[in-house]
């Protein structure tokens, strides 16, 4: 097993260069200069900024420039922002643990829903139930999550004013102060995790109907274990390991839409930080809370893939 | 009194093109510690009465319409899936065609036959270990207390019919219905399946319902033969009458494509295949179904079905041909 | 069915919508603000008194044309690159499957907001405001999305390859441009008609998405996302302002996925029962 996860890091660990190296040729690529700004700011002389185009060596040629770059990234030397003049990584420090906290308590609502929900629709197929099951999950992953955060903010804040609908970070301790984090989370965290329960009771209901009718669950059944034992024991167990590779591939998707609450519910995260940096032409902020995203999206998959190791005996046996 | 008794069953199964009529009118049954074998090309029905007994076909779009099948006196047809929960694996055990895909990838073979164990005894965890080891040595797999936390893709086919086998005998129920344990495997392989599960039945003494095309296997192992075509039974009769005196014009077709290699080269005969192939049970035939692939095939045979009945002690078929003579 | 119908309608009130609405998208009056849908405006108005069932059809009319055009590049890379893989029995065919593989694990939206922060002031130069941003929109949208297309061109072709006809076509001496144009792609067409009718929704989604974020098409051209980023402030006092452009996103992408799936069900033997 500890084999397994080893060499699951081993590919991450090129995927990773890849994503670096695409990152960083289409910054090289694109028109007009990181710098551009000290160079149109006159109060920058032409020696200061050419000691500093040296310094980071911006004159050299690409590759030597990318190798740089990646020897400044690997040992946390993100750069300093251009506008708050912090260093990049205790910005995104800052603002990590929320996108985190917001992303992982709206996957943990999806699980919730879109297992059982799943599961119950595929043990009846064409019922009732599953049909509007079906139905809720289509026009659930068809709505985008910035339309249901203004539907939620128009129904739950503005018509029944029960939940703020700006989240605030003040610090504070205490029961009223806690409730109220969690009373503000509710909203991006239903958005953002009803999205995901919609694409991933499809995937449970389809990766469920593909297991219930193999015949090892025949099998199961001819042991007379019952209906419910057959379903939890022989057919979830299964039908999982293919859902865990469909959610590791939404993960960038998940991202996604994060940035998109954030943005409705003005919540600090870091994909917040990526709008306003984009609309303050912050430039090493916005690479490396790109580069941040792309690592979380890796991070994941690393995840999936031990997951799945672990689920199926015949991935880590080999 | 027969241990399982089937009379007139019907399972059709509702398709796109109409109603498959799958099993239509079978009567078949099996005394205690009787091997019965079935036969019939694929398509028969011959898997869909097995699979009927513990409504095991799925439902929808399978339903049993009509017919009774009573085992020890007691008729399953209306009992509920979960009343035949008690049922399946303590009293009818099922051994399946595929060792490959009939077991669950993902748990050992020990929890797979030991849940059987606790389900229907009251044994302890530990109890339902010892017993599993003991079942897996029974069949003789190597090193069983080893391999008993083994996965099913860690061992071969004829390993995995054997799994098979003890999870089916665990509970030692009182009928095994083998739906053609040998199919998958390898020819070596399939002899010794084949007398593992003679071996079993005289130290457990337990019927055998074994379900097969190959007419080999139905000389070696049958002690009472039941010959099925387009979901009917056509011929039933012990083994040496059938192999001896078969009457009706499919069993003797069957019995002609069987190559032999105990006569002598002048004697030989050129193997015989039946002609046509089963026809498809969504709009059957008027009269009898094999009318249209029989060499006797009269007038009446496509107009009139015939019945099923005894034209000498323990041997009966229905063929119109018998009629006339 | 019904959502063919939908999208039908959705599609003929953009593109016929203005000679029989002859409102002007830009004409403000402040007076008339913010006011609930009436007989003159039935949509309503934003918060300059602006029409917003004109600014509606115009808007369409782009988001529509986004989805349409990225498809396209979507479908047209995929199919490029799943082709080339499937032909190469070597290292090549490896290296797009890894390069595949890449792009799928790349995050799509903090991607393509850094793309067009990157690019577009350089566009805007060349093509104007508009179409610069469209050109730049529909380029990155569709070259992030080409993926799934690329796969599935791959894997009907490594099957296809092996059927019978086309190994009589081989046998015949046919070149493997031949081959792949006249015998495999016709063939590997049914599922990315398929992909590609998703596609199309996808991309209107992220061109909303974009839009709504303050980063797509530019304020005064209202495509129904930045309609929606407009309208946001203003939640509590016209609502309709956002309802109308979220609805128009909703059904055009249901309808679209509806087709899809419909189209996967046509397509598809492995149905259940």
């Amino acid at each position: 097993m500890s084999q397994y996860i080893l060499r699951r890091l081993m590919i991450a660990i090129p995927s990773l260069l890849g994503i670096s190296l695409v990152l960083f040729f289409v910054l090289a690529l694109a028109p007009g200069d990181p710098f551009s700004e000290l160079a149109t700011n006159p109060n920058v002389p032409p020696e200061v900024q050419a000691a500093l185009r040296a310094k980071f060596g911006l004159d050299d040629p690409i590759y030597l420039r990318y190798l740089h770059w990646l020897a400044a990234m690997a040992q946390g030397d993100w750069g300093f922002s251009f506008v708050s003049r912090v260093d990049v990584d205790t910005l995104i420090l800052q603002r990590l643990p929320t996108t985190l906290y917001v992303v992982g308590s709206s996957q943990l609502l999806a699980l919730l829903i879109a297992i059982p929900v799943g599961v119950y629709a595929a043990t009846r197929p064409y019922s009732l139930f599953d049909q509007l099951a079906n139905t809720f999950a289509f026009i659930g992953f068809s709505l985008p999550t910035f339309f249901t955060g203004i539907l939620f903010i128009l129904i739950f804040s503005v018509k029944l004013d029960w939940l703020p609908f700006v989240y605030s970070s003040v610090p504070g301790s205490g029961i009223p102060w806690l409730l109220e984090m969690i009373r503000q989370a509710i909203m991006p965290v239903m958005v953002l995790g009803l999205f995901q329960a919609a694409s991933m009771t499809r995937f449970v209901r389809s990766a469920m109907l593909d297991v219930i009718r193999l015949d090892y669950v025949t099998t199961a059944r001819a042991k007379g274990l019952g209906q419910a034992k057959v379903i939890v024991k022989h057919v979830m167990r299964n039908a999982m390991i293919p859902v865990v590779t469909l959610i590791a591939l939404q993960m960038p998707a998940v991202f996604g839409g994060a940035i998109v609450t954030e943005q409705i519910f003005r919540i600090p995260g870091i994909g917040s930080l990526l709008i306003s940096s984009i609309l303050a032409n912050d430039t090493p902020v916005v690479m490396a809370v790109t580069f941040v995203f792309a690592c979380l999206v890796v991070l994941f998959n690393l995840i999936a893939d031990v997951l799945y190791g672990w689920l199926d005996p015949r991935i880590s046996f080999r | 009194m027969a241990l399982l008794d089937i009379k007139g069953l019907k399972t059709h199964f509702s398709t796109d093109a109409g109603i498959l009529q799958a099993v239509d009118g079978v009567d078949i049954s099996i005394n205690r510690g009787e091997t019965l074998c079935v036969v019939g090309e694929s398509g028969c029905g011959k898997t869909v009465t097995a699979m009927s007994i513990l409504k095991l076909i799925a439902m929808p779009p399978g339903r049993i319409v009509e017919g009774e099948i009573m085992f020890e006196g007691r008729d399953l047809v209306p009992l509920t899936s979960r009343e035949l929960d008690d049922i399946r694996a303590k009293e009818i055990g099922f051994i399946f065609q595929e060792p490959m895909t009939s077991l669950n990838p993902v748990l050992t073979i020990g929890e797979q036959i030991a849940e059987s164990l606790r389900r229907h005894e009251p044994v302890t965890k530990k109890q339902a270990l010892e017993r599993t080891i003991e079942m897996l040595k029974l069949v003789q797999i190597p090193n069983a207390a080893g391999r008993v936390h083994h996965y099913p893709h860690q061992f071969s086919g004829g390993m995995r019919q054997r799994v098979m086998i003890a999870m089916a005998l665990a509970c030692r129920p009182k009928l095994v219905i083998a739906d053609e344990p040998t199919t998958a495997l390898d020819v070596t392989i399939q002899a010794q399946i084949l007398d593992l599960l003679q071996d079993m039945k005289e130290r457990f003494g337990m019927a055998v319902m074994l379900i097969t095309h190959a007419m080999g296997v139905v000389a070696e192992t049958a002690q009472r033969v039941v010959v099925m075509y387009a979901g009917k039974v056509v011929e039933e009769a012990p083994v040496d009458e059938l192999f001896g005196n078969p009457r009706h014009p499919y069993t003797q077709g069957l019995i002609r494509s069987i190559p032999r290699i105990d006569l002598d080269a002048e004697h030989k005969t050129r193997l015989e295949a039946i002609g046509g192939s089963v026809p498809i049970l969504i709009n059957p035939p008027v009269g009898c179904r094999f009318a249209p692939r029989c060499k006797h095939a009269m007038s009446i045979c496509t107009q009139k079905e015939p019945r099923l009945r005894e034209i000498a002690p323990g041997h009966r078929m229905a063929c119109h041909l018998g009629d006339a003579s | 069915m019904i959502s063919a119908v939908l999208l039908l309608l959705l599609i003929a009130a953009v593109v016929i919508g203005p000679f029989i609405w002859r409102v002007s998208i830009s004409d403000i009056d402040v007076v008339a603000g913010l006011q609930g849908p009436s007989l003159a405006h039935p949509f309503g108005t934003d918060d300059l008194g602006q029409d917003l069932l004109a600014r509606m059809i115009y808007g369409g009319r782009i988001s529509l044309a986004v989805g349409l055009a990225a498809m396209l590049v979507s479908v047209f890379v995929g199919t490029l690159i799943g082709a080339l893989a499937g032909m190469s029995r070597g290292a090549l065919g490896y290296a797009l499957m890894w390069l595949t593989d890449l792009f799928l694990s790349l995050p799509q939206l903090p991607l393509l907001l850094m793309l067009i922060y990157l690019f577009r002031d350089g566009l805007k130069a060349v093509f104007g405001p508009e179409g610069g941003i469209f050109i730049l929109i529909v380029l990155v949208i569709g070259g992030l999305r080409w993926m799934p297309v690329a796969r599935l061109v791959r894997a009907q072709f490594l099957s296809l390859r092996e059927k019978e006809f086309v190994e009589a076509a081989r046998a015949l001496g046919a070149s493997p441009v031949r081959q792949v144009v006249r015998h495999i792609l016709p063939n590997a067409l049914g599922p990315v008609i398929i992909a590609g009718t998703i596609d199309v929704a996808a991309a209107i989604i992220a061109e909303s998405t974009l839009s709504f974020l303050g980063l797509g098409f530019p304020p005064d051209t209202p495509t129904w996302g930045r309609i929606l980023y407009d309208a946001k402030d203003f939640l509590d006092i016209g609502p309709h302002w956002a309802l109308f452009p979220g609805g128009a996103i909703f059904i055009a992408v249901v309808a679209i996925n509806f087709i899809g799936d419909g189209l996967r069900d046509a397509l598809d033997a492995r149905k259940v029962i």
